[in-house]
């Protein structure tokens, strides 16, 4: 099990997956936005996303739970 | 004259507008955000108005809230800064609609040069050299391919609309071409509001380099000499420079005589820069874009030729005479941009800022939005401040600048100033012969 989450401040623009969904080391699970930079949150392994925690619009602080890779 | 101002931007450059409209005996008034209340430019305006909350959309970027803004403090012109709506032509149309003055060019010529493709038009018209591009909008990717056979790779690839560098993207062969085009029509959509892409061939290895022009109240054009923004990462301006190290005295001229040309052909008044690509080893340029108003740049022109851009922004808009002819240059000026970013990846670093020291002494100016205890937050560009020096020739000009750097004391967010120091010690950097790709392509090569 993985825990993805927020390396700072940002607004959560998109969300890319959903839960149960298979993903690749590599690929985008959403896309946060800080300081006019869109900031892609990647899997960092394999696996299925067994939790996401944020919405679109949603504000993340540092260290706040994106996802859980199982 | 006009006797208040309303300053419809924020921090840094806000800051910076207020202190010349308060020098010159005017009111200042300051709009900001609920985010941005304890900023310094607020306590500095002589009135300050709460527009909204921390989105910009909601605030910056809201043209009714700053109207009233205006009416309820009696403002009688308004200054954009650069930024949120400095470069709407709706917004200025509305401004002079309200019977205020406009601190910036005419709406038609916002409207015209906001376009990248109906400007390069435009400049090919007027005699100022373009590189070999698209003359209408690209709607597909097999347009793109097509466009870009006829151009010859490598292209750039970026929004019509568009600025910052946001979406744009170098393309070398079709594959790239297809990649690029989706993503800097996904941004334009997003950011621009229009899916209107450009193609342009891309010149490798070159530097960006910028004229200051004034449009005087007379109809005058007039040019203040050249800016080198070649230290960019992600396509954005980190460091720039006036003289730029590469542009001889014969370029210049042409640069600054094909700038003049380039704001007489959109009846130009008041500050505005055309943006160029320069080839050092031909000495040849090409116009990229012009931007309609302020730049966050502007400091180092004003250090060396000694005109405060803001005053003669805002005599013009009062339709004053003109009171400079022309500036001759002296000594050598850089400016680096202070963002709250880690210095290693440039990712961005919102917070609180515990320590704020800013260097002082000759030779040294700093515009800063910021101070200890105020807070950073995700909403709005990192720019922190401009550190600036001025010395008399390069060499001297960046061992002020090693000094300065190292007394700009930032803790609570991270900054770039550490990147400063490595950029300071780089030979390409020292020597002048850096190019745009010189943080991304080798300083940072992923």
């Amino acid at each position: 099990m993985a825990e993805v989450r927020a390396e700072m401040v940002a607004n959560v623009w998109k969300v890319v997956v959903d839960e149960g969904a298979q993903v690749e080391e590599g690929d985008t699970l959403v896309i946060l936005e800080s300081m006019k930079m869109e900031i892609p949150v990647v899997a960092e392994d394999a696996g299925t996303v067994a939790q996401l925690k944020v919405a679109e619009g949603d504000v993340v602080q540092e260290g706040h739970l994106i996802a859980v890779i199982e | 004259m006009f006797e208040s101002v309303l300053v419809a931007n924020r921090a840094e450059i806000a800051r910076r507008v207020i202190r010349t409209v308060r020098g010159m005996g005017l009111k200042a008034v300051a709009v900001y955000s609920e985010a941005d209340a304890d900023l310094p430019y607020v306590a500095e305006a002589d009135e300050a108005v709460l527009i909204g909350p921390a989105k910009p959309a909601d605030s910056y970027l809201d043209v009714e809230a700053i109207l009233e803004a205006a009416r309820r403090t009696n403002a009688q012109a308004v200054h954009p800064g650069y930024g949120f709506l400095a470069e709407n032509a709706g917004f200025a149309e509305r401004v002079i609609d309200e019977g205020l003055a406009w601190v910036g060019p005419p709406p038609q010529a916002i409207a015209v040069m906001g376009d990248k493709i109906n400007a390069r038009n435009l400049m090919e018209e007027a005699g100022v050299p373009v590189s070999a591009g698209t003359r209408e909008p690209v709607h597909d990717a097999d347009s793109a391919v097509r466009e870009a056979a006829r151009i010859g790779y490598p292209v750039m690839v970026k929004a019509a609309g568009g600025g910052g560098g946001i979406g744009m993207s170098a393309a070398r062969d079709e594959a790239e071409l297809r990649k690029a085009y989706e993503t800097a029509r996904t941004r334009a959509e997003r950011f621009f509001g229009s899916a209107d892409i450009l193609l342009e061939r891309f010149i490798e290895h070159a530097r960006h380099v910028e004229v200051q022009i004034l449009g005087l109240a007379d109809g005058a054009v007039i040019a203040l000499g050249e800016r080198d923004c070649s230290i960019q990462r992600r396509h954005q301006k980190i460091v720039e420079e006036t003289p730029s190290p590469v542009v001889g005295v014969e370029l210049r001229s042409r640069m600054l005589e094909a700038a003049v040309r380039a704001g007489a052909a959109v009846d130009y008044r008041g500050a505005g820069t055309v943006e160029c690509l320069v080839d050092p080893g031909t000495q040849d340029f090409v116009f990229l874009e012009m931007n309609t108003r302020l730049q966050v740049e502007h400091p180092v022109t004003e250090l060396v030729t000694g005109v405060d851009l803001v005053e003669q922004q805002l005599l013009i808009a009062a339709g004053e005479p003109v009171t400079i002819s022309g500036a001759s240059p002296r000594g050598h000026a850089i400016e680096f941009r202070v963002y709250a970013e880690d210095p290693k990846r440039f990712l961005p670093s919102p917070g609180q800022i515990t320590v704020w020291e800013e260097p002082t002494g000759e030779g040294i100016r700093v515009d800063s939005g910021y101070t200890a205890g105020n807070t950073v937050t995700p909403f709005y560009d990192p720019l922190l401040a401009k550190l600036c020096v001025y010395d008399a020739d390069r060499d001297a000009a960046l061992e002020r600048a090693r000094v300065a750097v190292e007394e700009f004391k930032v803790a609570g967010v991270k900054t770039n100033l550490p990147f400063f120091v490595e950029l300071l010690d780089n030979p390409e950097f020292t020597r002048g012969t850096y190019d745009t790709g010189l943080v991304d392509g080798r300083l940072r090569a992923s």
